[in-house]
C-alpha cells in the first residue's frame, strides 16, 4: 500500500512537470466543467453533468431523436402494448455487446430495472418505476426482483404493471432503465460508478478522478454513423470564466457550465457570437412555491395577489434575457402546455385590491428562501422589490441548496421559495412529471419537493385518470387533460411560475449541428450526435 | 527523545478523536438531510426512507459515531454518499497533487522570505528596507482568495506567463504554490530581517569582520545559518496553514487536490467526505508540528544540550 502509494505521488510529480500526454486521432472533441463527475452508474447518476455522459456510455430499450421528445425504440427493436395498457412486450436487437464483449439478453434488462429499484442500491430513480408489478415488494424488501419482468427468451422481456401507466415508454428510455451486465457490477465491488460497463454509443477509456474522462467511439455500436465523433475528453476543475477563453482560442470544444453572467453580453455582442452560442429552451420552470399551509399564504385571495405582484419581465432581464416569462406551470414545449392560458399578468392595482379583500390593506411580513448560488439571490431581491410595492415585506433567506431543500421539504417551515437553481426539470418530455412529486398530494410530505404543500384530492384523481390513457391513440386528449390540470391549479396559486429559463451552451466554431443537439431537451449535450464540421 | 514521541502521539490520537467527535457532531446538526439530497428530487417517501436506512442514518446518533470510529480504527474512511466510492481511495487519488502544490509553496515561502529579508536586513532603514516590509505586510493580510485573482489576473489573464487554470505541466504550479507562498513568505521575510539584524550585531560577526572576512562570507556563512533556524521550526507549523489555504487556492485554480473534494463534497452533503478531508488534515497539521519539534535538536545544538 505504502509503495504504491509513493509511486502515485513519484507520478503526480512527473506529471506535474511534463506536458499532457498526445491525445487519440481522430475527431477528438474537449469539453469542461468545474465540478468532478460524481459518478457514471446509470442507477445512481442523476445530474446534469453525468446525466448526458451516462445517456451516451448506455443503451436503454427506448430513447428519443436527437433533439427531439420523440420516443423511438432503441435497444429494442419493436414493441407492442396491450389494449388494457397493463402488459409491454419488448424484442430485443440481437448482437448488441457490452463493452465487455457479451451480447446483451433479456435477462440484463430485468436485472438493470431490478437493480435500479431495489433499496440496496441507494438509487434516486427507484420510484419511476412505481407501476410495475412487485414494486412495492422489491421496494419495501420483501422480495429480490420485481415479479412483473418476464423473459421467456434472451430477446423478448415482457413487462407487467400493477396501473396503467401512460408515462411508461418514457420511463424505459430515463438513464435508471440503462442496461447493465450483472459481472461487471459485482466485479466493481461497489464501484460500478467508476468502472462503467454498458453498450452505448461510447466506452469510457481513461477516468483520472479530479482531473479528465477520456471517452472513446463504440465502433460496434447498433446504430447506423453513430456517433459521429471518435471520442471525447472531460476536463474537470476548469473554472467557467477560464473555459470560455480556452473556447475562444479554440482549446475547448464545448464549455460545459455555459457563460458566466458577467460575461454574457460581451460574447453575445462579439462578432462570433452565432458561431459560439447555442441558446435553446429546455423543459424547465422557476417558480416561486407559496406554502398553503401558513399563514396568510393559506388564502388563494393572498397567493393571488402575490401572483399579480411580480413583473415578470424585468426577472427576465436579470438573467441577460435568457428566460421566457411563465404564466403557467408547464413550459412551453412540454406537451400540454396552454398558449391561450393569459394567467395572472403583472397589476400592482389589482395585487392591492385582492390584499385589502382579504383583510390585509396593509400588507404582511413573510420570508423567502432561496439558492445561495448567482443569480438566484439577485432574482430574490428583484422578487422581494416587487413584493414591498403591494405591502408584503419579505425577508430573504439565501442560503446553500441543501439547506432550501430541507427547509421546503419540513412542514410550516418555509412560507416562500424560490426555486432557481433547484427545480424543476423535466425528468423526460412528458406532463405528468411536473405533478406528482412539485404539486400532487404525494409531494406534500416531509422531505418532499412539493414545497407549497398544495393537495388538492380531485386534481389528484384527475392526474391518475389522465396517467391512464396509456393507449397512443389518446395522446391528444391526454395532453390536453394534463394542460387543463394545470391551469386549473393556477385557479388556487399555489406557485407563481416566474420563467421559463433558456440554456446557454458555448461551443467552438469547429462543432457542428442544430442548437438542438447541444441543449436536447431529453439529454442536455447529446454526445451521440454532435460532430466536427470539415 | 522516544519518550516525547511516544507522548506526542497519543496526544495527537486525543487530537484526531475530538476532531473527529465535532466534525460528525457539527454535520448532523445541520439542516439539509443526506438522504434526502441523495434521493433527489423524484423520490418518493420510500426511496429516502430505503437510502436512509442503507446508509445507518435512522440509527441514534452515538451508535454512527461508534461504528464510524470502530471504521476507522481499521482504517476505513467509509464510502461517499454521492459517489459509492472509498472516501480512502478518492482522497489518495488526490492527496499527490496537494502534497505537489504544498511542497512547491514552502520552496516559495523559503527562497521569497530569506531573499527578501537578508535583502531587507542589509539595507536596514533603507528605501528598499521599507518597501520590503510594506510588501510582506501587504502578503501576510491579504486574503487568499484576493491574491490569487490578482495573480491570475495579471499573470495568466494579461500577460498569459502562465496558464489560469488545471494541472500537468510546472507552469500550472506556479501561481498556485505562489498564492500560498505569499502568505508565508511575508512572515518569513519580517523574521529573517529581524534575526539578521541581531545576528549581524553579534560580537563573532563583529569578529568576523575584523579578521577581513568579505562581506558577503560574513553574511552567508556566518549569519545567514543562525537566522535560519526559527525559520525552519515553522514550516511544520506552516502545513497547518497550508491545508487551510489549499481549500480557497484549489479551488480557484482548479486544482486536482483534496481541498477541491472537500469543497464540492460541502456542497452535496456528502459527509463521509467531508469527515475523511477533516480527519486527513488534522493528522497533516498534528504531524507537522511533531516534525519540527523533533527536528529542531538536531537542527539547534542549543536545544538538544538541555
Amino acid at each position: 500500500m505504502r509503495t504504491k502509494w509513493i509511486k502515485r505521488a513519484a507520478l503526480a510529480g512527473f506529471l506535474a512537470l511534463s506536458p499532457l500526454a498526445a491525445h487519440a486521432a481522430g475527431d477528438q472533441v474537449t469539453v469542461t466543467y468545474k465540478d468532478d463527475i460524481a459518478t457514471l452508474d446509470p442507477a445512481i447518476g442523476y445530474d446534469w453533468q453525468n446525466w448526458s455522459m451516462i445517456k451516451s456510455l448506455y443503451s436503454r430499450l427506448m430513447d428519443y431523436t436527437p433533439g427531439t421528445a420523440n420516443l423511438v425504440p432503441s435497444l429494442a427493436e419493436s414493441f407492442t402494448v396491450a389494449p388494457d395498457g397493463l402488459t409491454y412486450t419488448f424484442k430485443l436487437r440481437s448482437g448488441v455487446k457490452f463493452s465487455n464483449g457479451r451480447e446483451v439478453v433479456a435477462g440484463d434488462v430485468k436485472y438493470s430495472i431490478e437493480r435500479a429499484v431495489n433499496p440496496k442500491t441507494q438509487g434516486p430513480g427507484a420510484g419511476f418505476f412505481g407501476a410495475i408489478a412487485g414494486f412495492d415488494d422489491l421496494s419495501g424488501g420483501k422480495a429480490d426482483g420485481l415479479a412483473g419482468i418476464e423473459t421467456p427468451d434472451a430477446h423478448t422481456v415482457i413487462f407487467k404493471l400493477s396501473r396503467p401507466d401512460a408515462t411508461f415508454l418514457h420511463v424505459l428510455a430515463i438513464n435508471f432503465s440503462s442496461v447493465v451486465p450483472k459481472e461487471a457490477v459485482d466485479a466493481a465491488g461497489g464501484d460500478f460508478g467508476k468502472k462503467p460497463v454498458g453498450s452505448g454509443a461510447f466506452t469510457l477509456k481513461e477516468w483520472v478522478i479530479g482531473q479528465r474522462l477520456v471517452f472513446e467511439k463504440n465502433a460496434s455500436y447498433y446504430l447506423k454513423d453513430t456517433p459521429r465523433i471518435d471520442g471525447f475528453t472531460v476536463e474537470i476543475g476548469q473554472e467557467p470564466l477560464v473555459a470560455l477563453l480556452r473556447l475562444q482560442k479554440g482549446e475547448v470544444d464545448i464549455a460545459g457550465d455555459g457563460i458566466p453572467p458577467a460575461k454574457f453580453l460581451e460574447i453575445k455582442n462579439g462578432p462570433d457570437a452565432a458561431d459560439l452560442i447555442v441558446d435553446g429552451e429546455q423543459l424547465q420552470t422557476g417558480y416561486i412555491t407559496l406554502n398553503t399551509r401558513i399563514k396568510p399564504l393559506d388564502n388563494v385571495k393572498v397567493r393571488q395577489a402575490l401572483n399579480y405582484a411580480i413583473d415578470k419581465d424585468r426577472i427576465v432581464k436579470i438573467v441577460n434575457g435568457r428566460a421566457t416569462p411563465a404564466n403557467q406551470p408547464l413550459p412551453p414545449l412540454m406537451p400540454g402546455h396552454d398558449a391561450n392560458y393569459k394567467g395572472y399578468a403583472y397589476d400592482v392595482a389589482k395585487a392591492k385590491a385582492l390584499l385589502a379583500e382579504a383583510g390585509l390593506p396593509k400588507g404582511f411580513s413573510t420570508v423567502l428562501y432561496a439558492s445561495s448560488t448567482d443569480p438566484n439571490p439577485r432574482i430574490a431581491q428583484a422578487l422581494q422589490k416587487d413584493f414591498a410595492a403591494i405591502g408584503v415585506k419579505v425577508e430573504i433567506k439565501a442560503i446553500a441548496n441543501a439547506n432550501v431543500i430541507a427547509a421546503g421539504g419540513t412542514e410550516g417551515q418555509a412560507p416562500m421559495i424560490w426555486s432557481g437553481g433547484m427545480a424543476w426539470i423535466a425528468d423526460f418530455p412528458d406532463p405528468s412529471n411536473f405533478y406528482g412529486p412539485i404539486l400532487g398530494c404525494s409531494g406534500a410530505t416531509q422531505g418532499g419537493w412539493n414545497w407549497s404543500w398544495y393537495c388538492n384530492k380531485e386534481i389528484d384523481k384527475r392526474a391518475v385518470a389522465a396517467d391512464s390513457m396509456s393507449d397512443p391513440a389518446q395522446k391528444d386528449a391526454r395532453a390536453k387533460a394534463w394542460g387543463g390540470i394545470f391551469t386549473d391549479i393556477m385557479e388556487e396559486a399555489p406557485w407563481v411560475p416566474v420563467f421559463h429559463e433558456r440554456r446557454v451552451v458555448a461551443k467552438s466554431k469547429r462543432m457542428g449541428g442544430p442548437g438542438e443537439i447541444y441543449i436536447d431537451p431529453t439529454r442536455v449535450i447529446n454526445y451521440d450526435a454532435i460532430f466536427v464540421k470539415h | 527523545m522516544l519518550q516525547l514521541v511516544i507522548r506526542r502521539l497519543l496526544g495527537a490520537m486525543l487530537i484526531l478523536l475530538g476532531v473527529a467527535a465535532i466534525t460528525f457532531l457539527l454535520l448532523f446538526m445541520l439542516p439539509a438531510d443526506p438522504a434526502v439530497q441523495l434521493a433527489g428530487r423524484s423520490a418518493t417517501a420510500q426511496t429516502v426512507a430505503n437510502i436512509r436506512h442503507e446508509l445507518g442514518l435512522d440509527r441514534p446518533l452515538i451508535y454512527q459515531f461508534l461504528s464510524y470510529l470502530g471504521h476507522l480504527a481499521t482504517g476505513d474512511l467509509g464510502r461517499s454518499y454521492t459517489q459509492k466510492t472509498g472516501v480512502t481511495t478518492l482522497i489518495m487519488a488526490r492527496l499527490p497533487a496537494t502534497l505537489v502544490l504544498m511542497a512547491a509553496g514552502i520552496v516559495i515561502e523559503v527562497t521569497l522570505g530569506l531573499v527578501l529579508g537578508i535583502v531587507a536586513a542589509i539595507n536596514r532603514g533603507g528605501m528598499i528596507d521599507r518597501g520590503v516590509m510594506m510588501l510582506s505586510f501587504v502578503g501576510v493580510s491579504a486574503p487568499q482568495f484576493v491574491v490569487a485573482l490578482f495573480l491570475l489576473y495579471v499573470f495568466a489573464a494579461t500577460l498569459g506567463w502562465f496558464p489560469m487554470s488545471g494541472f500537468g505541466s510546472l507552469g500550472h504550479v506556479v501561481l498556485p504554490a505562489t498564492t500560498l507562498g505569499v502568505l508565508g513568505a511575508g512572515w518569513y521575510a519580517r523574521m529573517v530581517r529581524s534575526a539578521m539584524i541581531d545576528v549581524l550585531n553579534q560580537d563573532y560577526v563583529r569578529t568576523a569582520r575584523a579578521k577581513g572576512v568579505s562581506e558577503v562570507r560574513v553574511i552567508l556563512r556566518h549569519a545567514v545559518p543562525n537566522a535560519l533556524l526559527p525559520i525552519i521550526a515553522m514550516i511544520g507549523i506552516d502545513i497547518g496553514q497550508f491545508m487551510s489555504g489549499v481549500v480557497v487556492v484549489e479551488a480557484v485554480y482548479g486544482w486536482p487536490g483534496i481541498g477541491q473534494l472537500a469543497w464540492q463534497a460541502i456542497q452535496q452533503v456528502d459527509i463521509p467526505i467531508i469527515m475523511g478531508v477533516t480527519l486527513i488534515s488534522a493528522l497533516a497539521i498534528v504531524a507537522g508540528n511533531l516534525v519540527a519539534d523533533l527536528a529542531a535538536p538536531f537542527i539547534d545544538p542549543r536545544i538538544r544540550a538541555r
